[in-house]
């Protein structure tokens, strides 16, 4: 499967001078860039883990380039994300999020069905790549 | 009602005398008032029938929404009337027109906290079927924060739903189920999967899709949760269908919404025939639930499309926006429905902002400050196809939901390629305007790009790519020409 969280996963994977351009997008607009990676793509994952704090005070796209080629050297087979955040009243949240690296193999999720009364249905989604420990996922 | 000038002696009775007094010697005109912050002001267009004072005619709509009847009574003498009554305070004629825009304020007092339907009922209940007037139309009106912060507002907002939804940079897409009658639940939820899992957002119960005998509400339920779960697991994100929770009673409507929080639903609706205050106790619920709240337009054109008439849409928005809704239908600019491109702009505004100045090339008569209150998604929907990708972004901005029925269902390779043909089509478009490029200009040229490695979209950009909706709209702003669109 392709996983399609983020505002291009139905683009083919973008490629280095289209994540700077998309970067350079979010400095335009004066937002904090950041980079975060995971190796739990589940939908309702939140918070993945923070490669370096969102880079307030970065001006220049090659500071946050860089950052993203150390990432995917120390986790070359993770989910890699980069999003804007706007710190202004009446947003104070992210503006853009889109992946940057995504793993070779994506075995996608489980839907166990839990069956209960009346028809009903309890629905759980678990990442197959889940079941083993952190580190050993992908 | 009765509505007399003077009494043709020569002799002006006095105020208190019994019997007809001119709505204007009562004090419900006064040309010096000067609106008080807190007052709610209102903007009606009149025309009032031949040989009627306009002036006397905007005093009587002032005072039928506020503490007049026809004649004078006695009654009045007890209370601080001054303070009460509706005042209008200007009336211009529209250039060119038998028109006229009367600006009336209103105490502050005259409404009950937190109340749509008291609000509705003391500035439209009463004044719209007044035979001295040909028509009349409420165009606006400017509602203080003192006012705002009794109301709830949105359950969540645009920001707490993208939050909650895990999408960001770009609007949500959706569409309704097709047909609207007739479906099965069984088939319902095929075509809510297919299009889930294809690439949109959210699927849509139709306004009138409730509990019908070719398929009962609960059945519906469980067949779209099915399918929304299985295309989470699909896809990796959160999707949703709007369940349509309209009923005959409020306890039906509990029972259906509590079960959609039951079954975890995202996301339930309702319709606007539902009414002002069925539309606030689901707005509490859903902020009590976690659930968003779509609400569809329903029956709305009967009273906002005509320009003499009626009420116009920017106030239906802001009533909504206090009632408390998530999403709003509110045009498409370039679908099959009424919208000219100004209005609608004024009415996103006005749906979005925090604070809006008054404009009247987009229609709104006033500032308005929403004093923090959560903003609303407005929802495109009708007649729209991925081939109008740039135009839909240019005009409709980032914080709406694009909803693509017939453009989703209607693909030649089926729901889910339809689906995955509008996706391709919206992030090809944000990650061109992301880029700095003249997408408006070059829409077509960068569809045509992302086509070549997407099938579906190079069919919906064939299939559908003369269809237009162009037809002059019934109602435009009166500082703007019919606009035209690129």
């Amino acid at each position: 499967m392709r996983l399609t969280q983020g505002t291009f996963s139905y683009l083919p994977d973008l490629t280095e001078e289209e994540i700077r351009a998309q970067v350079e997008y979010c400095l335009r607009n004066g937002w904090a860039v950041s980079i975060e990676f995971t190796d739990d793509p589940h939908p309702r994952n939140v918070y993945w883990e923070m490669w370096g704090l969102p880079m307030f005070d970065l001006k220049d796209a090659a500071g946050v380039m860089h950052e993203l080629a150390e990432c995917r050297i120390a986790r070359p087979n993770d989910y890699i994300r980069i999003s804007g955040y706007n710190r202004q009243q009446g947003y104070q949240s992210t503006m853009l999020s889109f992946l940057a690296q995504r793993p070779k193999e994506e075995p996608g999720f489980f839907l166990d069905r839990m069956e209960a009364a009346d028809r009903q249905i309890r629905y759980t989604t678990r990442p197959y790549a889940a079941q083993k420990p952190p580190g050993h996922r992908y | 009602m009765a509505m007399v000038k003077h009494d043709g002696q020569g002799q002006k009775k006095s105020r208190w005398a019994a019997g007809v007094t001119p709505y204007v010697e009562m004090g419900y005109y006064k040309a010096d008032y000067k609106p008080k912050d807190t007052d709610i002001i209102a903007a009606f267009r009149l025309v009032p029938q031949p040989g009627m004072d306009p002036v006397e005619a905007a005093a009587a709509v002032a005072g039928e929404s506020s503490t007049a009847t026809w004649t004078v009574v006695w009654t009045d003498r007890l209370t601080a009337y001054e303070h009460y009554q509706g005042k209008c305070y200007r009336v211009d004629q529209v250039p060119g027109s038998d028109q006229y825009i009367a600006y009336i304020a209103y105490d502050l007092d005259l409404f009950e906290e937190g109340s749509i339907a008291n609000m509705s009922s003391s500035i439209i209940g009463n004044v719209f079927g007044f035979k001295a007037l040909k028509s009349v139309r409420l165009e606006d009106l400017r509602i203080p924060p003192h006012y705002t912060k009794t109301f709830q507002g949105p359950p969540h907002g645009i920001m707490m739903e993208r939050e909650y939804l895990n999408k960001y940079g770009r609007p949500l897409l959706g569409a309704t189920v097709k047909p609207k009658l007739g479906l099965s639940a069984r088939n319902y939820g095929r075509v809510v999967y297919e299009a889930l899992r294809g690439g949109l957002d959210f699927t849509k119960d139709d306004e009138n899709i409730n509990s019908q005998p070719f398929m009962r509400w609960r059945d519906r339920w469980l067949f779209s949760m099915e399918a929304v779960n299985r295309a989470q697991a699909d896809t990796g994100e959160v999707k949703g269908h709007y369940l349509n929770v309209t009923a005959a009673t409020m306890e039906e409507m509990y029972e259906r919404a509590d079960f959609a929080k039951e079954l975890g639903s995202v996301v339930v609706m309702v319709d606007l025939t539902a009414g002002f205050t069925a539309i606030q106790s689901m707005a509490k619920w859903c902020r009590r639930s976690g659930l968003l709240l779509h609400l569809h337009r329903a029956g709305h054109s009967t009273y906002t499309r005509q320009k003499s008439h009626g009420v116009n849409f920017r106030v239906i928005s802001k009533w909504m926006r206090l009632a408390g809704v998530d999403h709003i239908h509110a045009g498409t600019v370039v679908g099959k429905l009424e919208g000219d491109v100004h209005s609608v702009q004024g009415y996103y505004k006005t749906l979005r902002c925090n604070r809006t100045e008054a404009d009247p090339s987009i229609g709104l008569f006033f500032e308005q400050d929403w004093a923090s209150m959560a903003a609303v998604m407005p929802v495109a929907s009708g007649g729209i196809h991925a081939g109008q990708m740039h135009l839909l972004l240019h005009y409709l901005g980032e914080d709406c939901i694009l909803q693509f029925g017939g453009g989703t269902i209607g693909h030649p390779d089926g729901i889910a390629a339809g689906a995955t043909a509008n996706r391709v089509a919206l992030e090809a478009m944000i990650q061109a305007r992301n880029e700095g490029r003249d997408y408006l200009h070059e829409g077509p040229e960068i569809l045509q790009k992302a086509a070549r490695h997407s099938p579906a979209l190079t069919k919906a950009l064939e299939i559908w790519k003369d269809v237009s909706f162009e037809f002059e709209s019934t109602d435009v702003p009166d500082a703007v020409a019919t606009p035209e669109l690129v």
